[in-house]
């Protein structure tokens, strides 16, 4: 078994913020990422595929097409965005980076011709905090 | 005597959105693209602070970094990390706030707090690709 990764990129503005709460328990609970104004963040996600590679071409799949697809179905909606208000796919969600990674599978999921088996996610908010998601 | 240069690395991270409010939208999203999305977008900042100038023959300091570190978290970090640049820092009123800006900001924050003895340069990264220094 082999594992291809591509990594992409995209920088959006996001808060974190429960509706449902009140805004002293919001700040106590998210602290400054529950600014009212939002802040942001450069977004560094590596998708991982798994497989054999095909016999005549070498490949897993070709990383190229892997990259249309992700920029396609993923990077388009998020990249310089507001994830709370202008990304499809996370609306009535919080916008963690856990919750992130997660949407992001999802999407892939649905983009990636059936024969490619997606295996992680991993998705960095800031180069020292990251999420890996396996679709588990 | 021996002019040494130190560095202080920090970083912040903040929503902003780049527009020329004496332009219509068309202009503005001609000029500025996707970072001119009214409901923002956002960055992980990295701030390198370089100080130069002779070392203090009684402690042997250019200057004591730690001093150094909390100027910039008290003076910048305090006001810009987790906040709308547009709408939360008083010095983008009126002011668009590009790397560019953000840097000679910043520069002329700490000009005031730091030794006159000492050349001060400010390296501000956007993005890992894309940084600005001032001075020039």
């Amino acid at each position: 078994m082999l594992y291809l990764t591509r990594i992409e990129h995209f920088n959006a503005a996001h808060k974190l913020y429960n509706n449902d709460w009140s805004r002293e328990k919001n700040e106590e609970v998210f602290g400054k990422c529950a600014n009212e104004n939002w802040h942001g963040h450069n977004y560094e996600l590596y998708v991982t595929i798994k497989g054999e590679p095909h016999p005549e071409t070498g490949f897993l799949f070709d990383v190229k097409k892997l990259s249309v697809i992700i920029n396609q179905s993923v990077i388009e909606k998020l990249d310089h965005k507001n994830l709370n208000m202008d990304v499809d796919f996370m609306r009535g969600k919080m916008c963690s980076t856990e919750n992130l990674a997660k949407a992001i599978w999802q999407e892939l999921i649905r983009a990636l011709p059936p024969q490619v088996k997606l295996h992680a996610i991993k998705l960095y908010e800031t180069p020292r905090i990251y999420v890996e998601y396996f679709g588990e | 005597m021996s002019r040494v240069s130190v560095f202080r690395r920090e970083h912040f991270n903040a929503a902003h959105r780049l527009f020329n409010p004496a332009w219509d939208e068309q202009t503005n999203d001609q000029v500025f693209g996707k970072c001119n999305n009214p409901n923002y977008h956002g960055h992980n900042y990295e701030l390198e602070v370089k100080l130069t100038g002779e070392i203090d023959p009684a402690t042997g300091y250019v200057m004591d970094l730690k001093k150094l570190s909390d100027i910039i978290e008290e003076n910048v970090l305090e006001k810009f990390d987790h906040k709308n640049l547009n709408l939360d820092v008083s010095y983008f009123v009126n002011l668009n706030p590009t790397a560019e800006h953000i840097a000679v900001v910043i520069y002329h924050i700490l000009r005031k707090e730091i030794d006159v003895k000492l050349d001060l340069k400010i390296r501000l990264y956007e993005t890992e690709r894309n940084f600005v220094e001032y001075p020039a």
